[in-house]
């Protein structure tokens, strides 16, 4: 037994995740406050459906339909679906490279503290005088005209909780240049680095855009100036090119690590190499690259003229290109594999022809002059639910099977999820299928009810009982989440059998340093190599040394605790005296612990490598 | 090589800010922050030359009626210099002379406060003379935007250099350190390139209509 792993009390457990700089945590703590979030979006979910479960319904409001609209788009894709992403990405992708941590551990913590602090700001709205009405991209001409602070949440949680997740992209640019094992050359990164490497890539350039942005609508609803008020020379489009400048770029960052994950486990069940691995690297560069230049198709009724809408819709069907080759290389790869159908398996062969739907859908709306047709209907609302539920949602729940041994220890029932993969799934396509037709029957979205007798009924009623299977599968999910834990077996290195990347060469959970001994990368599927040549475990790149680690801070907290703080006092300051004082505080708070960070030395500590030989019982060896 | 070594002449090595993994990994990704700072500044341009002269009324001051060339000028020149006395810093960093680095640091903060100064000298001229404010037009709430924005850079870094220079005043250079010191520097070269840009796209071509 080592000194690093003694048993702990509850404070102490609490204390060590807050101060945590290990990657490995830091995932559980994504996972976590992600999982809450989709929930809680989830919930939001549920309450539109049943609202428009029957025409002219009165469950809700007009106005707090508003609200849970916007909470719930905002809430999926800023705090639920990019989180639970940066949550494997976290736990797996340092150890599909072969290294002992992320380029920036201190960092990484940060950037967690700043989207959970920028998430819970936005959600205060709730208590705090309503929440955001103007819908997830909040466009400026309805945004400045909403009263209360709903968008002042809007602009300042989603202003601190973006500022985390430009600092987890830089993390793991970093972290995939530098800190690859000897042997790990870029075209030997499994699939998940890849389009981990590419999202990142992404959201380094997209982010600020949206920084922009919400700085604008904060000045101009908070601080007088005239950005978007056309009355004093300022320009609402602004707001819209800022927005889907980061917008469009966005759904690739969510989509490209989905692609990454079933890239892994289509390679994985079919026990065979991913086929085309060359191309599906090129394909996912493409992708990232062509996903900066199609930002208008997002505003082909906006009245940019012809050629403007022209140029963007030749270029949005250009990515259909890339996307068509990953598509036949998944199926490549399954073809004539010998198939294990696993639960993650099965998300991933679900996914393949639901995601295909939703590109064509996006085709169909990439016809600029066909678009003014479907634009603002629930067509629309088909397409992105197809490519992000039956993409990124997909994945997220493949990945929560696939990859719980190696974060938790301990194996899914497979069973139930396989329970919560055909509920989830006939839910998805129940819900959304026949929105295509509301759509093209002309219902529009976003408004808060449907008039009787214009043949709406039975679409919208089929669609709202599609929401609540899916609300029962993931409730099957929480609970194969619960007795999973309760019954606690724990399993070996490699629990599904098939592994083929580094992170199954290692203990689950692994060691906080990873690997005792860095690996040797001999090739594409590090590991696979060599259980073929009939070895279990890798060949070690360097003799047994001292390990250098970073140390725990408390610093990240309170640098987000201080913007939290000061975001309230922004808010109030218009309408109370104490709001200023609060911003200062706040922003004090956050400059003097970065201050602190900067003047006191952290030079991390060393395990010797005498502690590490005793170390048997945790395995970790590379 | 370890951060914390006691270096000497002869130990220190010819790139001490990429000397250790750490120092590796700090000025790689300040290079990619660099570059969303970029995108950042873009979207500012970008927004400045959309509402570049957007008033409500006639009776507002333009772009050609605010700007004066020996101000500016005078602030571009300053910027540049210090640009410049930071490079021989770093030079000096690289040569292991503590001393002769943290006097050129502090010229480089002189000037730049200087600048600063200048910077808020100007803002309040205009504020005065021209009622050209951040409330009074979407023009004006665009300039100060941008241009502030810049002011903030140069403001947060000369802080950053300043607490680097005081932090490590008595204990000289360390592989720990240098790479702080370089990433400073990066930093204020950056917050220069784009005063170059703001003097071309605001006020140079403020100036000629
Ligand atoms: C073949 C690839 C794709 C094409 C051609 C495409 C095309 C389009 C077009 C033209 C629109 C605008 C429709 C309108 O508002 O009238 C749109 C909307 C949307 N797309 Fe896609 N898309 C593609 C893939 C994706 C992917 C992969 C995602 C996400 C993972 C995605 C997410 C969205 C979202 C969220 C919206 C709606 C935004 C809003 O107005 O709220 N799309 N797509
Ligand atoms: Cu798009």
């Amino acid at each position: 037994m080592s000194t690093y792993a003694q048993k702990k009390g509850v404070g102490a457990v609490i204390w060590d995740y807050l101060t945590t700089v290990d990657h490995k945590k830091i995932a559980i703590l994504y996972l976590i406050a992600g999982g809450f979030f989709f929930i809680l979006g989830g919930l939001e979910a549920m309450v539109i459906r049943i609202q428009l479960a029957i025409p002219d319904n009165n469950f809700v409001s007009a106005g707090f339909y508003n609200e849970v609209l916007t909470m719930h788009g905002t809430t999926m894709i800023f705090l639920a679906a990019m989180p639970l992403l940066f949550a494997f990405m976290n736990a797996i992708v340092p150890l599909q490279i072969g290294a002992r941590d992320v380029a920036f551990p201190f960092l990484n913590s940060l950037g967690f503290w700043l989207f959970f602090f920028g998430g819970v700001f936005l959600n205060l709205s709730w208590f705090l005088g309503g929440a955001p009405d103007a819908g997830w991209t909040s466009y400026a001409s309805l945004s400045l005209a909403s009263e209360g602070h709903g968008i002042d949440f809007y602009a300042l949680g989603l202003q601190i909780s973006g500022a985390g997740t430009l600092i987890a992209g830089i993390n793991f640019l970093v972290t995939i240049i530098n800190m690859r094992a000897p042997g790990m050359t870029y075209m030997r990164m499994p699939l998940f680095t890849w389009t981990t490497f590419v999202a990142s890539a992404l959201i380094l350039f997209a982010f600020p855009a949206l920084t922009v942005g919400l700085f604008f609508m904060m000045f101009d609803r908070l601080f007088g100036s005239n950005f978007f008020d056309h009355t004093m020379g300022g320009n609402t489009v602004i707001w819209e090119h800022l927005f889907w400048i980061f917008g469009h770029p966005e759904v690739y960052i969510l989509v490209l690590p989905a692609f990454g994950i079933f890239s892994d486990i289509i390679s994985t069940f079919s026990r065979k190499r991913l086929f085309g691995y060359s191309s599906m690297v090129f394909a996912t560069v493409l992708i990232g690259f062509l996903g900066f230049m199609v930002w208008a198709h997002h505003m082909f009724t906006t009245g940019l003229g012809p050629i403007a809408n022209a140029i963007f819709a030749v270029a949005t069907m250009a990515i259909a290109v890339p996307t068509g080759i990953k598509i036949f290389n998944w199926l490549f790869t399954m073809w004539g594999g010998s198939i294990k159908f696993t639960t993650p398996m099965m998300y991933a062969v679900a996914f393949v022809p639901s995601f295909v739907a939703g590109g064509v859908t996006g085709v169909m709306l990439a016809v600029a002059a066909a678009d003014y047709q479907y634009h603002d209907t629930y067509f629309v609302v088909a397409h992105f639910h197809y490519v992000i539920i039956g993409g990124v949602v997909l994945s997220l729940l493949a990945g929560t099977h696939y990859y719980w041994p190696k974060m938790f220890g301990t194996m899914l029932d497979e069973f139930l999820g396989k329970i919560t993969f055909w509920l989830f799934l006939i839910g998805f396509h129940l819900t959304f299928f026949i929105q295509h037709f509301l759509g093209l029957m002309g219902m529009p979205r976003r408004i808060f009810t449907f008039l009787p007798n214009q043949g709406l009924e039975i679409g919208n009623l089929v669609s709202t009982i599609g929401a609540f299977f899916m609300a029962v599968a993931v409730i099957v999910l929480l609970w194969n989440i619960v007795i999973t834990s309760v019954k606690n077996v724990k399993v070996g290195n490699d629990p599904w059998g098939d592994g083929r990347t580094l992170e199954w060469a290692i203990s689950s959970p692994p060691p906080f340093y990873n690997f005792k001994q860095l690996p040797l990368v001999r090739g594409l599927d590090a590991y696979w190599i060599e259980k073929m040549e009939g070895k279990k475990e890798m060949t070690p790149a360097e003799p047994l040394g001292d390990i250098h680690m970073p140390n725990s801070s408390f610093i990240p907290f309170m640098i987000s605790l201080g913007l939290f703080i000061a975001a309230f006092g922004a808010m109030y300051r218009v309408d109370y005296a104490w709001g200023l004082p609060v911003l200062v505080v706040g922003m004090a708070i956050t400059l003097l612990s970065m201050l602190v960070r900067s003047i006191k030395d952290d030079h991390g500590f060393h395990i010797h490598k005498e502690d590490l030989i005793d170390d048997k019982d945790k395995g970790g060896k590379a | 090589m370890h951060a914390e070594e006691k270096m000497t002449n002869e130990t220190w090595p010819a790139s001490p800010e990429k000397a250790t993994l750490e120092a590796k990994n700090k000025f790689l990704g300040f290079w990619f922050f660099l570059g969303g700072e970029t995108v950042l500044f873009a979207s500012l341009f970008a927004t400045y030359l959309a509402l570049k002269d957007k008033v409500p009324t006639g009776d507002h001051y333009l772009a050609k009626d605010l700007f004066e060339m020996p101000l500016v000028f005078l602030m571009t020149m300053l910027l540049l210099t210090s640009s410049l006395t930071s490079v021989y810093a770093m030079y000096h960093m690289k040569n292991f002379a503590f001393k002769k680095m943290q006097l050129w640091l502090g010229i480089t903060v002189l000037l730049g406060l200087t600048f600063l100064g200048l910077e808020i000298y100007e803002f309040n001229h205009y504020v005065h003379e021209y009622n050209h404010t951040f409330t009074s037009s979407a023009f004006g709430s665009a300039f100060y935007t941008l241009v502030g924005f810049h002011g903030a850079h140069v403001a947060f870094g000369l802080l950053w250099i300043i607490s680097l220079m005081i932090r490590n005043a008595k204990r000289g250079l360390s592989l720990y350190n240098a790479p702080k010191f370089y990433v400073a520097s990066l930093y204020w070269h950056f917050i220069d390139v784009v005063w170059v840009f703001i003097f071309t796209v605001v006020y140079l071509m403020g100036m000629v209509g």
